[in-house]
């Protein structure tokens, strides 16, 4: 009886630890004046206003809204035919490609990063706006393939054979049976691009750093040349869109087993 | 749908548009900045091409191998510390209810998708003097008056470990949900307290699992570039942190590239000994 105390302990000790941070952020914000200070002094709304309200956070939550949204189309777009290959061919020479769309989330973020750098200055596209939708497509193209390798897993290839049987046509088939089976694994490997590429700093930064500000861009900005309460509130905007979308994930689709859990694949 | 070899031309065409972007804008780029790492840096400007090994040789300086022992040295103690908390908590974890497992995992993801600019603002700002913990000591009694805990090792650690934790728990939730409950009732059974049953039966069954899980956070806080920045002193500085800073502060390209392919080198022989690992093993 005590262990599941003690167990508890653990578990509430750990979920302090985790949200304590995003806490006292979420608490600054509330300052009535310019400053840092917790608890905070008066309390005002303005600073979570502010995001919405001050042009320089407004441009930088849509650019990087903007970015996200089609960098993880390009992620799935590189992702769906992919894993479809995968599972509708014989082709050991194509887990290269396989494995080339993993590695940039295995490595350490700075090599894609440099990578990234190094292409676009050498091809003159430093700075251009697009190309960090380019790079960020590749950098998070391994969570929907993990995700799409899943939910291909989970089709029965029985099922497949008996729709041919009945005279389906791979197309037909794709349609009727693969596509609706597999559409939620897709749409949380956007997810998952989305929101991290909402987050991600080194790479949009190496390639877009120094003409296009994304709300991470901005905010290491503002860490260094000056604290201001909006970038508190903009932090805790940020936990809570990635809540509600990995809570929208869960609501419509298999979150435990998306992440691993009781499947029989290899994959993790 | 039997899998089949591919037979026609159009049978290849799924895997072209994929190729095509993973080559064209992930290898292109990985091999010019091998290539960059060996071109001569230009005073004022960027790079010019040419074949010297000078950046490497650069590596063989004290201030190097320093930072080197220091950043692997940390990547070691941050993965220590987020197996200590990570196996038991993900041990548990499994064997909550559904519902209960649902709600944490989305609160992981929800930390581990979090910037490592606002983790590093977050931890700044609960570490200063003027909004942080040791306000609440004061408030407390426990402190006399409020003082700032950043910038410190301290601090660059337990940046590291809250940005580490939740991707160790996820890494390890897949081996520990297919765990076989069995094992740990017949350590039960046979008379062991559930401290002795998890430490006896169930570590010894998961040891293949905890050595990868150790070195793929390993590799992820091997790639922390920000937090010891904001976090830390100029001595916490790491790899990661230090390519950035050439690449971009100090304009030294080809040194930041060199220092890349050396991360990428011993990133990549750290996956193949974990890979091993698995093959080996494969876990229960």
């Amino acid at each position: 009886m005590s262990l599941t105390w003690l167990s508890r302990i653990f578990f509430a000790c750990l979920a302090i630890f985790l949200t304590l941070p995003i806490a006292v952020i979420g608490g600054v914000a509330f300052n009535e004046k310019k400053t840092l200070s917790f608890p905070p002094q008066g309390f005002s709304l303005d600073w979570y206003w502010q995001v919405f309200a001050d042009e320089g956070w407004r441009s930088a939550l849509f650019h990087s809204v903007a970015v996200a949204l089609i960098a993880a189309s390009i992620s799935v777009a590189i992702a769906l035919p992919l894993a479809w290959f995968l599972w509708r061919r014989v082709a050991p020479w194509a887990r290269i490609v396989e494995v080339l769309g993993f590695a940039p989330f295995i490595l350490p973020p700075v090599i894609t990063a440099l990578g990234a750098l190094s292409f676009w200055a050498t091809t003159g596209y430093y700075g251009q706006p697009w190309t960090v939708v380019i790079s960020h497509g590749i950098f998070f193209v391994s969570l929907p393939l993990v995700t799409i390798t899943l939910g291909f897993a989970t089709v029965d290839r029985e099922i497949i054979e008996a729709g041919m049987t009945m005279g389906a046509d791979d197309r037909t088939l794709a349609r009727t049976i693969i596509f609706p089976m597999i559409r939620p694994y897709v749409i949380s490997g956007f997810a998952f691009a989305f929101v991290l590429s909402l987050n991600e700093y080194i790479v949009a930064y190496m390639t877009v750093g120094f003409t296009l500000e994304t709300i991470p861009i901005k905010i290491f900005n503002a860490l260094r040349y000056g604290y201001t309460p909006t970038m508190a509130a903009v932090s805790l905007f940020f936990v809570l869109v990635a809540v509600c979308v990995f809570g929208f994930v869960a609501r419509f689709g298999d979150l435990p087993k998306l992440l691993g859990a009781w499947s029989e694949g290899d994959k993790t | 749908m039997r899998r089949t070899a591919p037979q026609n031309p159009t049978d290849y065409l799924p895997i072209t548009f994929p190729t095509l972007m993973l080559g064209v804008f992930f290898v292109i780029p990985f091999g010019l900045m091998v290539m960059v790492s060996f071109f001569k840096r230009v005073q004022g400007g960027f790079y010019e091409p040419s074949f010297t090994l000078a950046n490497y040789a650069r590596f063989l300086s004290p201030f190097f191998a320093e930072m080197l022992v220091f950043s692997l040295g940390l990547a070691a103690l941050v993965s220590i510390c987020c197996l200590c908390l990570g196996v038991p908590f993900t041990y548990r974890l499994t064997r909550l209810s559904r519902r209960a497992q649902v709600l944490w995992l989305i609160g992981l993801l929800g930390v581990l998708s979090l910037s490592e600019v606002i983790i590093g603002f977050a931890w700044s700002t609960l570490l200063s003097r003027t909004a942080g913990l040791s306000n609440l000591f004061v408030w407390l009694g426990l402190m006399d008056k409020p003082v700032a805990w950043t910038p410190s090792f301290a601090a660059v650690l337990t940046g590291l470990v809250y940005q580490a934790f939740p991707y160790t728990v996820l890494v390890l939730y897949p081996a520990f949900s297919r765990l076989d409950p069995s094992l740990m009732e017949a350590a039960r059974t046979l008379g062991a307290s559930p401290v002795r049953g998890f430490l006896n039966v169930v570590l010894p069954a998961m040891r293949k699992t905890l050595l990868a899980t150790f070195i793929i956070v390993f590799i992820f806080a091997l790639g922390a570039y920000l937090l010891p920045q904001i976090l830390g002193r100029p001595q916490h500085w790491t790899l990661s942190v230090l390519v950035t800073d050439q690449a971009i502060y100090q304009s030294n390209m080809p040194f930041a590239a060199a220092m890349a392919v050396f991360l990428v080198f011993a990133s990549l022989v750290l996956v193949a000994i974990s890979g091993q690992i698995n093959r080996r093993g494969g876990g229960s």
